[in-house]
C-alpha cells in the first residue's frame, strides 16, 4: 500500500469479497536522506515512503478494519535500485528503476515476506492481469482493460513463482472506475494525484539526484565529460558528462547547426556522445540481455511478436530469436527510432506478455 | 482473536485500581490545582498526596518530585535544565533516544558528549566514567535499565564518583521503576527520570526527581507550578494515576511479586530456547530487570516475526517501539557487540502486572512454529528463475 488511490482501492475491494487482508507498506526510501543537499529540495511531501504516503496507507487501512505494518526495505532498495540506477546512467545507459524495482523488491521481498507471516498471495496496485493458461501450464501476464494505465512494460521480469502468488485486482478496471470505487468506499484519498516520476528522484531532475547522491557517498561525480562527434567521425564540441544524455535528445546539446541534431549513441567506453540527423535514429535491430519468458518456457524457434521498447512505445511488429545465454536478437520490420540501452524490450503476442530483457 | 500482550516495556495497560482512583478527577473533583477555593483546594490535595507516594516508590521527600508529561520530557529537562553551552556531558551508547538525542542537540548548541561503551554484556564501566571527567563536565546520565535487554546498570559507583566530582548526575530509571526497588540517595543520584504508562499508570504523565537544593532551568516558561520547574497546569488525573500506581509498585515489592515476575519471565525465556537452537538471550549475563527478556532467533527478520507473531494474537516487538520502521539495527544491542544481522533477528518480550502463566504457555507455543516457518523460508526464498539458456 502505497497510500496512492490504486493500491489503497484494491485492499478495500479485496476486504469488502471476504479476504483476510494485511495492509503492508514497503519503506524504500527515505526521502528526507539528499534533502537540502546541494540542487536537492529542502524537503519532499506527497512522494512514495513519505510521511504523508505512509499516513494515508495506514489511515486507509484504519478505515477498512485491516492489520497494517510498515517494512523496511532501504538497504535492499539502495542496493538492487539505487545503485544501478547511478551506475547505469554512468556508463551511458538510461536506466528504468521502476522494473528493478518490481524484480527485486515488490516481487522478491515482499513475497518474502508475505509468506512469511503467512498469506497466500500478494496484490498490489498494478494495471496489468495475471492468469493460469490450463493449456500451455503457465502463468501468463497480460495487458490490462485500460490501455493508457498498462504496466506490463515494468513487469516482464516476472518470474512463474512470482506470478502464481500475484492478484492484479485492478486488471480489468479503467482508472476513472477505480477512482468511482475508491469514492464508493469512502477513501479519502480517491482524489490524490497520479504519481509520475520515478519515486526517490524529487522533481524528476534524476542529473541533480545522482550528483547529491555521489556527494553523500563522499564520492564525486566521476569525469565522464567528452566529445561531441557526429555519426561520420567529426569532433564538433565537448559535452559535459555522458549521464546527461540519452537516445533521441535533441535539447541541451550545446551546438547550434542548422539541421536539427539528435544523440545517436552514448558511448561508455570513450566518453563519446556521438550525434547525427533524425535518420541516423533508426534502427531494425536491437539485443536484450537477461531476458525473462513468461508465457513459454523457451523459444527453440524465432516467435513473431509486437515490441515495445519503451514505457510510451506503440508495440511494433518484429521477430525474436535467442542469440546467446540470456539474449535475444530483436528484429523489427520496421526501424525503430532512438532504440535505447538500459531500458527494456517487451515482447507481446496480443495482450500476453511473452517476455522481455534489457536492451544491450 | 485471543490476544496476548508482552510489549509491557512499550506500554502498560492502566490498572483497574490506578483508574479508579483517576475517575472522579475527569468529573466531579474537577479544579485548577492553583486555584484558591474548594475546587482549586481538592485537587491540589490529590496532587500533594500523589507526590508523596511517588517520593515513597523512590526514597526522595515529596518537594524533590517534579510532575512531567512523562519519561521523554523529564530526560529533557534533566539535560537541557543542567547543561549549558561550553559544557561537558558523559552519557553511554545504550541510553533510550530521549537521552541520546537530547544530548545530540547539546552537541549542537556547544556542548561536548562523551558516549560511554557497554561491554557484551550490555554494562558500562564506571572507571570509564572516572576516565571521562573533564574540568568541565556539567553532567552525567546514565540509566538505571535498559529498555531492551533489561539490563540494570551499576548505578552506585557512579553515584560516588559524580559526588567526588561534584557533577550532576541524572539517569533514566524509566524501565527501572517499579520493576526493582529504587532508592535515589543510594544511588547518589541527583535526578531521576520516571514514566506513568510504563508502571501501569496512563500515557501522558511521569515525574523527574530533582535532589534538594539543586537548581534547574525549566524547559516551559508560564507559571510558578511544580516550584517554578515545570510551568503548565498539572495533568491532576494523571498524576493522581500515577501516584497510585507508585503506591500499587511499592506494595507488590513488600509481597514479593517481583521474584514471581522473573520466574515467568525465566519460563518463558528457558522454554524458547529449550525448543529452538541458534538462539540466546542478549544481556543473559548481566543482572536484569525481572519483566524483561531479549532474545536473538538467527537467520530471520525481527520485523516479519513481530508481524507475523501479532497477527496471531501475540504483542512483542524489535525493540523500542519509538524506533520501529527504522532501518538501523537497535543501537543497544549493536554497542554490545551483536552483529547487525543478529540485532535485527532480536525481539523484546516484556511481561507486565497483569500478564499470567497461560499467556506464557501461549507465546510458548506460538513463538517456536513461528520461528520455524520464518527459518523454513531462509535464508533466502529462492525465486523459480526463468531465464533462455
Amino acid at each position: 500500500m502505497s497510500g496512492g488511490v490504486d493500491s489503497s482501492t484494491v485492499a478495500a475491494m479485496l476486504c469488502a469479497e471476504g479476504h483476510n487482508v494485511i495492509g503492508l507498506t514497503m519503506q524504500l526510501w527515505n526521502q528526507r536522506r539528499l534533502a537540502g543537499r546541494e540542487g536537492m529540495p529542502e524537503a519532499v511531501h506527497g512522494r512514495c515512503c513519505s510521511l504523508d504516503d505512509v499516513y494515508d496507507a495506514r489511515r486507509v487501512a484504519q478505515q477498512i478494519g485491516i492489520p497494517y505494518y510498515v517494512v523496511n526495505h532501504e538497504e535492499r532498495f539502495e542496493r538492487d535500485v539505487v545503485r544501478p540506477f547511478v551506475e547505469e546512467y554512468l556508463s551511458g545507459r538510461t536506466p528504468i528503476p521502476c522494473s528493478l524495482c518490481n524484480n527485486h523488491l515488490k516481487f522478491d521481498q515482499l513475497l518474502i515476506v508475505a509468506q512469511q507471516i503467512g498469506a497466500e498471495r500478494v496484490a498490489t496496485g498494478h494495471y496489468a492481469r495475471v492468469s493460469y493458461d490450463d493449456v500451455r501450464g503457465r502463468w501468463l501476464l497480460k495487458r490490462p482493460a485500460d490501455a493508457s494505465k498498462d504496466q506490463t512494460y515494468f513487469l516482464f521480469g516476472l518470474t512463474q513463482e512470482q506470478l502464481s502468488r500475484t492478484l492484479f485486482p485492478l486488471g480489468d478496471m479503467t482508472k476513472p472506475q477505480v477512482r468511482k470505487l475508491a469514492h464508493r468506499h469512502g477513501l479519502a484519498i480517491a482524489e490524490k494525484p497520479d504519481s509520475q516520476e520515478i519515486c526517490f528522484v524529487p522533481g524528476g531532475d534524476y542529473k541533480r539526484f545522482i550528483d547529491a547522491y555521489l556527494a553523500e557517498q563522499g564520492g564525486k561525480l566521476p569525469d565522464t565529460s567528452g566529445q561531441l562527434v557526429t555519426t561520420s567521425g567529426e569532433v564538433i564540441g565537448e559535452h559535459t558528462g555522458i549521464h546527461n544524455f540519452t537516445v533521441g535528445q535533441r535539447k541541451g546539446l550545446g551546438i547550434a547547426t542548422g539541421s536539427p541534431l539528435y544523440v545517436i549513441q552514448v558511448s561508455g567506453a570513450d566518453k563519446q556522445v556521438i550525434v547525427g540527423g533524425d535518420e541516423h535514429l533508426y534502427s531494425c535491430t536491437l539485443r536484450t540481455r537477461r531476458t525473462n519468458l513468461i508465457s513459454v518456457d523457451d523459444l527453440h524457434k524465432p516467435a513473431r511478436v509486437k515490441v515495445k521498447i519503451r514505457h510510451r512505445h506503440e508495440p511494433a511488429a518484429a521477430t525474436i530469436a535467442r542469440s546467446g545465454e540470456g539474449e535475444m536478437l530483436v528484429t523489427f520490420d520496421e526501424p525503430q527510432r532512438a532504440i535505447t540501452p538500459g531500458q527494456a524490450a517487451v515482447f507481446y503476442d496480443g495482450d500476453v506478455v511473452v517476455g522481455g530483457g534489457w536492451i544491450a | 482473536m485471543h490476544r496476548v500482550y508482552l510489549d509491557n516495556n512499550a506500554t502498560t495497560p492502566v490498572l483497574p485500581q490506578v483508574f479508579e482512583a483517576m475517575r472522579p478527577y475527569f468529573g466531579e473533583r474537577f479544579g485548577n490545582a492553583s486555584s484558591i477555593h474548594h475546587h482549586g483546594q481538592g485537587t491540589r490535595a490529590a496532587v500533594e498526596d500523589a507526590r508523596e507516594l511517588v517520593s515513597d516508590l523512590l526514597g526522595c521527600s515529596a518537594s524533590e518530585v517534579v510532575f512531567t508529561s512523562g519519561g521523554t520530557e523529564s530526560d529533557n529537562l534533566a539535560i537541557a535544565g543542567w547543561v549549558a553551552a561550553g559544557d561537558h556531558v558523559i552519557t553511554s551508547s545504550i541510553e533510550h533516544h530521549a537521552v541520546l538525542h537530547a544530548c545530540k542537540h547539546l552537541e549542537k548548541i556547544g556542548c561536548d558528549v562523551t558516549v560511554l561503551p557497554v561491554d557484551g554484556r550490555g554494562l558500562f564501566d564506571p572507571d570509564d566514567v572516572r576516565r571521562a571527567l573533564r574540568p568541565n563536565t556539567k553532567l552525567i546520565s546514565l540509566m538505571m535499565a535498559n529498555n531492551e535487554t533489561g539490563v540494570l546498570q551499576p548505578l552506585e559507583p557512579v553515584g560516588k564518583i559524580a559526588a567526588e566530582a561534584q557533577i550532576l548526575f541524572h539517569t533514566d530509571a524509566v524501565q527501572a521503576a517499579a520493576k526493582v526497588p529504587i532508592d535515589v540517595r543510594r544511588i547518589g543520584c541527583d535526578g531521576l527520570s520516571i514514566s506513568g504508562h510504563k508502571i501501569h499508570a496512563a500515557q501522558g504523565v511521569g515525574a523527574l526527581y530533582v535532589k534538594k537544593g539543586t537548581r534547574i532551568q525549566p524547559l516551559f516558561h508560564g507559571g510558578r507550578h511544580e516550584r517554578s520547574r515545570r510551568a503548565g497546569t498539572e495533568n491532576v488525573p494523571g498524576i493522581v494515576g500515577l501516584g497510585r500506581a507508585a503506591q500499587l509498585a511499592k506494595e507488590s515489592f513488600e509481597r514479593g511479586d517481583d521474584k514471581k515476575m522473573a520466574a515467568m519471565r525465566d519460563r518463558l525465556e528457558q522454554g524458547i530456547l529449550a525448543q529452538l537452537g541458534e538462539a540466546g538471550v542478549n544481556g543473559a549475563v548481566a543482572t536484569r530487570v525481572p519483566n524483561t527478556t531479549n532474545i536473538h532467533f538467527d537467520h530471520i527478520e525481527g520485523e516479519s516475526l513481530v508481524i507475523a507473531l501479532d497477527l496471531k494474537g501475540l504483542a512483542v516487538s524489535t525493540g523500542a517501539a519509538c524506533s520501529s520502521g527504522a532501518i538501523e539495527p537497535s543501537h543497544v544491542l549493536i554497542a554490545m557487540g551483536l552483529r547487525p544481522e543478529q540485532a535485527r533477528a532480536s525481539i523484546r518480550f516484556s511481561l507486565g502486572k497483569q500478564t499470567t502463566e497461560s499467556d506464557i504457555d501461549f507465546a510458548l507455543t506460538l513463538v517456536p512454529e513461528t520461528v520455524g516457518r520464518l527459518r523454513e523460508l531462509s535464508p533466502k526464498y529462492k525465486s523459480q528463475v526463468n531465464v533462455v539458456r
